[in-house]
């Protein structure tokens, strides 16, 4: 498409690059861990939760497509695995220091606050700490085993070559499980790991908001990638504006999911308006924090909303994928305004560290995503419905 | 001899889909506008080659929303704020959030309507008469034929040259299209 096929794109340098940012900001937090540990660990959720989404996202989007099928996938394909290989490269070992913060980041970790705030029987025994950290190794366990089987057959795939339907039977199937066992997993943890910030507070759609959030991450991203990719081999022979359209379909679909569910668990707890699940909403929608909820309805919806509505912004690469940024950005900001009221109620308060620690796990990450996304063709060349897509591949 | 009513133009017969892809690219490059192609199934790329241009209808599937979500909010604000006010659990009367559910079905249901009527309305449905039909032939294009159409309307026009270029695509059969 951009003329410039023949070189490729230096995945190293951007990868080294990225690690050196990514050190040097995790460096500045880990100084500021001694003089200011709980701070600490409220910017370092935040930065995790953000990287998990976009990890986590692109496992989700890349098992959906294995089922669907569907033109827009094989495109998506080599970033979104790239993506979701981080949970066990990376994610899994960045979650460690999680279990030397417990008690600062839960009040449900704390023996005193515990009997103080009087939970009820279940919660409190339900949130135990060794109940909760045997549920968290469970829910990695259950991805590693998943991303992993999923991209060791990827990788067998594109080995065997083109005739072989055999793994993509297999991954069909894995899928098909995954997707069940993602919607729970996904849910259990992020009731776990956020919503239990405020243990008084509870929502049944709560673990939906964040199965959606994290797909709208990853389309972002992937699309984001993608587009840099077309400018390179083999990308740049293959893909269209039609392409894009596509991603700005999905892109769209996320986007209205997202807005769907969220105002979908406002409305009944505004309409109930009982006492243990309204002042989640009364800090979160007054005052300051009021601005940044509006801020997440005019730019984590309604811009984008009416942006991809538009033939002309979806078929634009560029147009696109600035939307793309948009919304990723904005998945911060929804992630700010999810967690961090649980420490501040009453006014918004943004400390450097949590721009900062994002921006290092964030370092990390995209150095682990190059280094996988180079390790093979950035097409899956020898998927036999790429072929029946594309004719056959170079 | 009862004298011919004016021709609508001239129709081509192609065998194959990618020769009358060819051909309206031939024919759009040769300076014809107003051309038609006919074809059993979609052809890709087809609509880009005969010039289709964007049309009016994502504009008026836009009205149409916007017309549903005011509508539908008023609906319900005037009732409940102006109209007709009842205290529902202490809230207060211009409760917006009870009303987003009813708008944005309402905004759903009027882009849709818009999209299937404004289709039919802009496409010119329903269209009782056509003048391919006077041909005889036509009716093998909803089974394995493929036309091509020249209006008479067209500035570049001629009874003769246009015919002369048509039989140039290697049709299998020209035929004149009484209007």
């Amino acid at each position: 498409m951009n003329g410039n096929g023949s070189g490729q794109p230096n995945l190293d340098r951007v990868g080294r690059l990225a690690l050196g940012v990514g050190v040097a900001a995790l460096i500045l937090c880990a100084l500021e861990w001694r003089a200011n540990p709980t701070q600490f660990f409220r910017s370092y959720l935040l930065g995790y939760m953000l990287w998990l989404a976009v990890a986590l996202g692109s496992f989700g989007i890349v098992m959906l497509h294995h089922q669907v099928n569907g033109k827009w996938g094989y495109l998506l394909r080599r970033p979104l695995e790239a993506a979701a290989q981080t949970v066990w490269t990376l994610m899994v070992w960045l979650f460690i220091p999680f279990f030397f913060g417990l008690p600062r980041l839960y009040s449900w970790a704390q023996p005193a606050t515990v009997a103080g705030e009087a939970l009820p029987p279940f919660k409190s025994a339900y949130l135990s700490v060794p109940f909760w950290v045997g549920r968290t190794i469970g829910y990695f366990a259950a991805w590693v085993i998943f991303i992993y089987l999923l991209n060791r057959w990827s990788w067998r795939q594109d080995e065997q070559g083109d005739d072989d339907r055999r793994w993509l039977g297999k991954m069909k199937k894995l899928s098909a499980a995954g997707l069940v066992l993602y919607g729970f997993t996904v849910t259990f943890a992020v009731v776990d790991w956020i919503m239990s910030l405020e243990p008084q507070f509870f929502s049944t759609i709560y673990g939906m908001i964040y199965i959606v959030l994290p797909a709208l991450a990853a389309m972002a991203l992937a699309t984001i990638v993608v587009r840099l990719l077309a400018r390179y081999d083999p990308v740049s022979n293959v893909i269209t504006p039609l392409d894009f359209n596509d991603f700005g379909n999905l892109l769209l679909v996320f986007v209205m999911l997202w807005a769907y569910l969220s105002f979908d668990q406002f409305l009944i707890i505004w309409a109930g308006n009982l006492q243990d699940e309204i002042p989640w909403y009364t800090s979160r929608a007054a005052g300051g924090w009021g601005a940044v909820a509006l801020v997440l309805v005019l730019f984590h919806f309604a811009v984008p909303f009416v942006l991809l509505l538009s033939r002309d912004v979806k078929r634009r690469m560029t147009a696109l994928s600035a939307v793309a940024a948009l919304l990723l950005v904005m998945t911060w900001v929804d992630l700010f305004w999810l967690i961090v009221p649980a420490f501040h109620p009453a006014v918004p308060s943004l400390h450097w560290m949590d721009i900062v620690a994002p921006i290092g796990i964030g370092g990390l990450w995209v150095w682990r995503f190059t280094s996988q996304l180079k390790q093979r063709p950035f097409l899956p060349l020898h998927d036999p419905r790429f072929e029946g897509v594309y004719g056959h591949g170079e | 001899m009862a004298r011919k009513r004016p021709l609508y133009g001239l129709m081509a017969e192609f065998e194959t889909p990618e020769q009358l892809l060819a051909a309206v690219r031939r024919t759009r490059e040769a300076g014809y506008r107003e051309i038609d192609a006919f074809s059993p199934f979609p052809i890709e790329n087809l609509g880009e080659a005969i010039g289709f241009h964007r049309t009016r209808l994502p504009v008026l599937v836009f009205i149409g929303g916007l017309l549903g979500c005011s509508g539908g909010f008023f609906l319900q604000w005037w009732p409940n704020v102006i109209g007709f006010p009842i205290n529902v659990g202490g809230k207060p009367w211009n409760s917006w959030p009870a009303f987003i559910p009813i708008t944005f079905e309402l905004t759903i249901l009027c882009a849709a309507l818009t999209t299937f009527f404004g289709m039919l309305a802009l496409n010119g449905l329903p269209t009782p008469y056509h003048p391919v039909f006077n041909v005889e032939r036509f009716e093998v294009c909803s089974r394995d034929r493929f036309f091509l159409v020249i209006k008479a309307r067209d500035r570049r026009y001629d009874v003769v040259t246009t015919r002369e270029f048509l039989e140039g695509l290697n049709p299998s059969r020209v035929m004149e299209v009484e209007s």
